[in-house]
């Protein structure tokens, strides 16, 4: 009974230090399911960082020019290196790393299901760098006032070092508008096929998330699904229309009242499809990740024999 | 100065949400000792909510000397900034 009483005594100071907009430490006290919501989050958010870099580094070898590669490179390094602080970030909270791949290899956790998607063409690249990426920063902006510390610090951290990714997805698009008609083609074919995912990646609408309401009470989330996926529509409109890019949505028009743009309703069917597992790509995905996990067991195994070989020479000889 | 004391480093947190920030160093016979030391020495006018204390010996740091070898192949990479990417005009939230 005591336990009980100090519990729900810990659960109110806990609230109370959110509420005030404090932030949580690793080493704080915190209630079961608010570190299981974050292990959840921060660690899908991680897999979606590292799995990402599957539909760009497919067209790493097929760049159209050697600064297009360059640059393709050094985005899908910065994508390596973001998977890497939310990892860690997680990790802060009690699970290993071997943890988490785990649950990312048997299906336990998830990614962003927008990665199931094939990048069929050069365009793709653009269109993820600029779609895909500006959805993710609109939300990860957001997440930067979270309420765990680490996982804002991370926030903070690839929020700068993002801003490159969605101008070089825009440059592409943009230069392929001013190409010949066959360009043009491929960039409005682009945008046709990633429109429409990219707007799920905000998640389901408010009134059906899951994880929305404990989530935004425990400041974990700060802005919520709807609010963050108009924002990504209202700027996204004007950048498509900038460069003569049609956005491929029948019912998109300009609210002058909500001072918004309205638009068409989202194909939740397809969204459920490809969450649980059956979009064009899952099954690749992760049996990729899976392969290259296992192909670099022995690069780990070195790694730890080389190490172990150099603490048993005494420090003189070596 | 006794020869037994340790060098330790000492990081301290002003406020939750932040970084822990290097303030300095001091001597101390071990962590705990450098721990009281630490809240004496650099914590006196509440500049602090969390304090870290790393033996100096235990930090492996890069040598300013090799910055030209070590930080070489980062430097001509232009296209990891931003800046590089021109915009439309009337195109202002990429």
């Amino acid at each position: 009974m005591r336990d009980n009483m100090s519990l729900v005594g810990n659960e109110e100071k806990f609230q109370s230090k959110v509420d005030a907009e404090e932030k949580v430490e690793p080493k704080d006290w915190m209630p079961e399911k608010y570190r299981q919501n974050l292990i959840r989050q921060i660690s899908q958010h991680a897999h979606s960082e590292v799995i990402g870099e599957q539909p760009e580094g497919n067209w790493i070898s097929r760049a159209p020019t050697l600064e297009r590669k360059a640059i393709l490179m050094a985005k899908v390094q910065d994508e390596a290196g973001h998977g890497l602080y939310l990892y860690a970030a997680a990790e802060t909270l009690g699970i290993t790393r071997d943890e988490l791949i785990d649950r990312l290899h048997t299906g336990a956790s998830k990614y962003a299901s927008i990665f199931n998607y094939p990048s069929l063409t050069w365009a793709d690249i653009g269109a993820i760098g600029w779609l895909v990426d500006s959805a993710a920063i609109v939300n990860q902006v957001s997440l930067q006032n979270t309420s765990y510390g680490p996982y804002a610090r991370a926030m903070v951290k690839i929020c700068k070092e993002e801003s490159f990714h969605q101008r070089q997805g825009y440059n592409i698009m943009m230069t392929l508008m001013q190409g010949a008609e066959l360009q043009r083609d491929m960039a409005q074919d682009a945008l046709n096929r990633w429109w429409w995912p990219s707007l799920m990646m905000f998640g389901p609408h408010d009134a059906e998330s899951a994880h929305s309401a404990q989530s935004m009470k425990w400041k974990i989330k700060r802005r919520s699904n709807d609010e963050l996926r108009q924002q990504f529509v209202d700027q996204a409109v004007q950048q498509a229309q900038a460069i003569g890019l049609v956005v491929p949505d029948t019912d998109l028009v300009w609210n002058e009242q909500r001072g918004h743009y309205d638009f068409g309703a989202i194909d939740w069917e397809e969204f459920q499809r490809v969450v649980s597992g059956n979009g064009p790509c899952n099954r690749q995905r992760l049996a990729h990740h899976v392969s290259a996990h296992k192909e670099g067991a022995w690069v780990r195994e070195a790694m730890a024999a080389y190490e172990s070989k150099r603490r048993a020479v005494p420090a003189e000889v070596a | 100065m006794s020869d037994q004391l340790q060098l330790y480093e000492v990081f301290i947190r002003s406020s939750r949400g932040l970084d822990h920030k290097h303030v300095g160093s001091l001597h101390a016979d071990d962590a705990h000792q450098a721990l009281e030391y630490a809240r004496d020495v650099y914590t006196r006018r509440g500049e602090g909510i969390s304090i870290w204390v790393v033996a100096s010996r235990d930090i492996t740091a890069s040598q300013e000397s090799d910055c030209d070898s070590f930080y070489d192949p980062l430097d001509d990479k232009p296209y990891r900034h931003a800046a590089m990417y021109e915009l439309p005009e009337g195109i202002d939230s990429l």
